[in-house]
């Protein structure tokens, strides 16, 4: 008999006091009254990812879409264990080496078939673990899937996979697709990419290239009484100032990941028609990091990169850049992760004649004209707080005697100077912590990974230790013991300083009064909205 | 009427090399940039190994050396196959159909209400100048030329979409109007209204300074010197004569300014978020995007081969004293 291990009830960042406690305007839109069915929600769209499918790229672009039409086995929740859809309970052996899901009865896909245990064993073994970007990571060791009846499926590893591991991933990770629609075709050619076909609460109906997608309301969605919106409209909006525009008309009802300019926030709330919303992104959080080319003789000096971080003021960086939507970050999981972060971990503080005096120690001093050495600085262009972020550390590092030149690439440029030809000795990076360390963060930490891959460990960082800890802790069980391990990751991470975590931050939601429900998950954004109501 | 002839296939012979030329160019352009569509398109995954790249590599044909590539590209353009767009997933041809015309309506309605405004006010100012009215109309029109044409559009949209509400704020049709017929003709004129005035209104000085010099250059000569000894109404003298010859500047502003019909209007389409023709080029550089890069550049090369073929063929019509 198989032995169900207590998963960890301390997960999922309940309540995201420290990030909310920095902002100063209205929060939570809660629920007024009954819910009311009807209406269309319009909300501002500012990507057309090319492949919409959320089972073969997990990222956030096309679950803000897909979400909505296609469901995940579990949803992320505030209070900590994971919202049962597709699958309505979980068990993993003792031993590690097997998850059996239960999954939900009388579910059927928008084509009318109906979902059973073929299609999680078919999204697991031929899209999760071979085709899904962070899939290939969370699923390497899922050698099959046992379908012993329609609504049983149970995931056998080759190594002991952590069940933590996987419950963090099942919201972001577990897109479920009809196997009757998939199975035997071209899965890059298969129309279904586009023309999207689930269980969610909403159909798919039309893409118009450049303008828009609209969605319809699911009238046989499982859990009966759901959704409450007619259908959903994404406008393609690419100017940020339209999109200000068209919420203070209400022209659309919400902007979410920040479409809005930070600059206009206060305006647009001073309306009293629009509140401004920084929950529902705590299982989302990106960082700026700065990146450092251990080839470089100076950077391989552990002293020269504590001086680095010694001398940037990370709450600088979230007051004005950021301002106020951030928080400084400390080591490589944000302290919203509250399973794994690790408390004791002392900070470096904003220290610049400590970081003159490590500089010095070092050996570089100051020459005739004040500069010690000079770098190369690669921000990451896609973000304009990457860019700004970059101009500030340029700025820090000239007050240390450090002239760190900046060099501007397009996205693509970007990722093949750093991650493929290595040519940069700093650059600013944004990775995202996806709810647990595994999936893609101790990457960036993890030496022996091939040259090329992009938002992993392309810095020349080599440390037996360090992968000594990664693995281990891949293949701890206990679930405990392995938030043990990643508190050991971290000390590591901030003692040895390979890269060095500036600022954690998530995103703003703007969204009219009218609609109800909003930010009521941890990646609000990209779940289905089932319980999203409009007030009239 | 045979001259025209010999330019027009003259004309037509020359693109040949043209366009072989700009084909083989933008294949360097995009394969000398550093970085490939994968690596673009990694940026937006946010994560992905060694083999993930790989596959989508051999999947969208961009693996291998380039010797190979160059020549079923060059293959594929000759059989008039634009393939693929990357960046969109949809064949090119239905991504340049659907655009093209968002644009040509949006920028040859702007050029035709900078010009044509142009022409008239030129013509006015120079009727009487150094007068209030010249000093007026000049001083406008430069204070909308000097204004970048975003900003004319946010001012435009600020007062008639957000405040008054009598315009549409954004796109190129409203999600609740008739998506056929002559309902959606109106829906889509009315999107256009202000794109275009802002578009228009922003080139608008070129036109009416070529204008006005022309036509004070037509008051100094001979003939209107006898026209008006004959005893011609001033107006007919204005307009029948002056003006007809003070506009030969003008059209040839309007060949130079047809290359940016395809992709001057990127700034405005992106405020107004009328799915246009530039931002097809912008996408397809920033995404390494070739297959798309080519035809969206290829379009816009026969544009311009047309457009000035076509304003030669004009002055012929126009002063009969030009030999084509």
């Amino acid at each position: 008999m198989l032995q169900s291990i207590p998963f960890s009830r301390r997960g999922f960042l309940a309540g995201s006091a420290s990030l909310v406690a920095l902002t100063a305007l209205p929060q939570l839109v809660c629920a007024q009254g009954t819910p009311r069915a009807g209406g269309t929600l319009v909300v501002a769209a500012d990507t057309e990812p090319r492949n919409l499918n959320p089972a073969m790229v997990a990222s956030n672009d096309v679950f803000y879409v897909a979400s909505k039409v296609i469901e995940p086995l579990a949803e992320a929740t505030f209070e900590g264990p994971p919202r049962p859809l597709l699958a309505t309970s979980w068990e993993g052996s003792a031993d590690g080496m097997s998850i059996t899901f239960n999954l939900r009865k009388g579910v059927k896909f928008h084509d009318g078939q109906p979902f059973t245990s073929a299609d999680v064993a078919f999204s697991a073994m031929e899209v999760w673990k071979p085709l899904q970007n962070f899939g290939r990571i969370v699923f390497k060791n899922l050698t099959a899937v046992d379908t012993p009846d329609d609504s049983t499926a149970i995931f056998r590893f080759s190594a002991p996979t952590p069940p933590q591991l996987i419950e963090n991933a099942l919201p972001s990770l577990t897109s479920v697709l009809p196997k009757h629609l998939y199975a035997g075709t071209d899965f890059d050619k298969n129309p279904h990419n586009a023309d999207l076909i689930g269980t969610g609460p909403f159909r798919f109906v039309e893409y118009k290239q450049g303008q828009y997608y609209r969605l319809a309301k699911n009238p046989d969605y499982w859990d009966s009484g759901h959704p409450y919106l007619d259908g959903i409209v994404f406008k393609v909006l690419p100017d940020p100032a339209s999109i200000s525009n068209a919420l203070e008309t209400g022209d659309i009802q919400l902007a979410a990941f920040s479409a809005v300019p930070m600059t206009d926030l206060d305006r647009l709330a001073a309306t009293g028609k629009l509140d401004v919303i920084s929950k529902g992104y705590e299982a989302i959080t990106y960082q700026i990091v700065l990146e450092i080319n251990h080839r470089r003789k100076e950077l391989q000096d552990l002293r020269v990169r504590q001086a680095l971080d010694y001398a940037i003021d990370k709450s600088f960086l979230v007051k004005t850049v950021f301002l106020g939507y951030a928080q400084p970050a400390n080591g490589p999981i944000p302290v919203t992760a509250k399973e794994f972060y690790d408390t004791n971990l002392a900070a470096y503080d904003f220290d610049p004649k400590k970081a003159e005096a490590l500089l010095d120690e070092a050996g570089y001093k100051r020459g005739a004209d004040g500069t010690r050495f000079q770098l190369k600085l690669l921000p990451a262009p896609w973000f304009a707080e990457s860019r700004q972020s970059g101009d500030y550390v340029r700025q820090a590092l000239k007050a240390v005697g450090i002239d760190a030149q900046i060099v501007n690439n397009d996205a693509g440029g970007h990722i093949k100077a750093v991650y493929g030809d290595h040519a940069f000795d700093l650059a600013i990076g944004t990775p995202v912590y996806r709810n647990d360390p595994a999936i893609s963060t101790t990457i960036l930490f993890r030496g022996g990974v091939p040259a090329g891959v992009p938002f992993s460990n392309q810095y020349g960082f080599d440390d037996p230790a360090m992968d000594a800890i990664i693995d281990k802790a891949a293949v701890t069980i206990d679930s405990s013991a392995r938030a043990d391990l990643y508190r050991q990751f971290q000390e590591l991470a901030m003692k040895e300083l390979p890269i060095i975590n500036l600022v954690n931050f998530s995103f703003i939601s703007v969204a009219n009064k009218s609609v109800q429900n909003v930010a009521n998950n941890p990646r609000w954004a990209t779940t289905s909205w089932y319980d999203t109501w409009l007030a009239s | 009427m045979h001259r025209s002839l010999i330019l027009v296939r003259r004309r037509l012979l020359q693109a040949i090399p043209v366009l072989a030329v700009v084909a083989i160019g933008v294949f360097f352009l995009i394969e000398l940039a550093p970085g490939d569509a994968v690596d673009a398109y990694m940026a937006s995954t946010g994560g992905g190994d060694a083999a993930f790249a790989l596959r989508l590599r051999q999947e969208w044909g961009i693996e291998g050396a380039w010797p190979a590539r160059l020549g079923s590209y060059l293959l594929n353009l000759l059989t008039l196959n634009l393939g693929q767009s990357l960046a969109f997933s949809q064949p090119v041809s239905h991504l340049i159909a659907d655009r093209i015309l968002n644009t040509l309506m949006l920028t040859v309605s702007g050029l035709g209400v900078a010009a044509g405004l142009g022409t008239i006010f030129g013509v006015a100012a120079a009727a009487r100048p150094g007068s209030i009215r010249d000093l007026l109309l000049t001083g406008v029109a430069l204070v909308l030329n000097a204004t970048p044409g975003f900003f004319v559009g946010l001012l435009a949209l600020l007062l008639f979409s957000v405040k008054l509400a009598w315009l549409p704020l954004n796109g190129i049709s409203s999600l609740d109007a008739p998506q056929e017929g002559l309902g959606h003709v109106f829906d889509v004129a009315r999107h256009l209204i202000l794109p275009v005035l802002a578009l228009g209104l922003t080139y608008m000085a070129i036109y009416q300074r070529l204008m006005r010099a022309g036509m004070l250059r037509a008051a100094a000569s001979d003939y209107v010197r006898t026209a008006r000894a004959k005893g011609l109404a001033p107006r007919r003298i204005l307009w029948r004569h002056m003006a007809r010859n003070a506009i030969l500047p003008v059209v040839t502003m309007i060949g130079v300014q047809s290359s940016s019909l395809l992709g001057g209007s990127v700034v405005i389409e992106t405020v107004f978020a009328i799915p246009g023709f530039g931002r097809l080029a912008y996408e397809a550089v920033t995404q390494r995007d070739l297959t798309l890069l080519v035809g969206v550049v290829l379009c816009g090369t026969i544009l311009v081969i047309l457009v000035n073929l076509a304003i030669d063929l004009l002055y012929g019509y126009l002063d009969p004293r030009i030999e084509v």
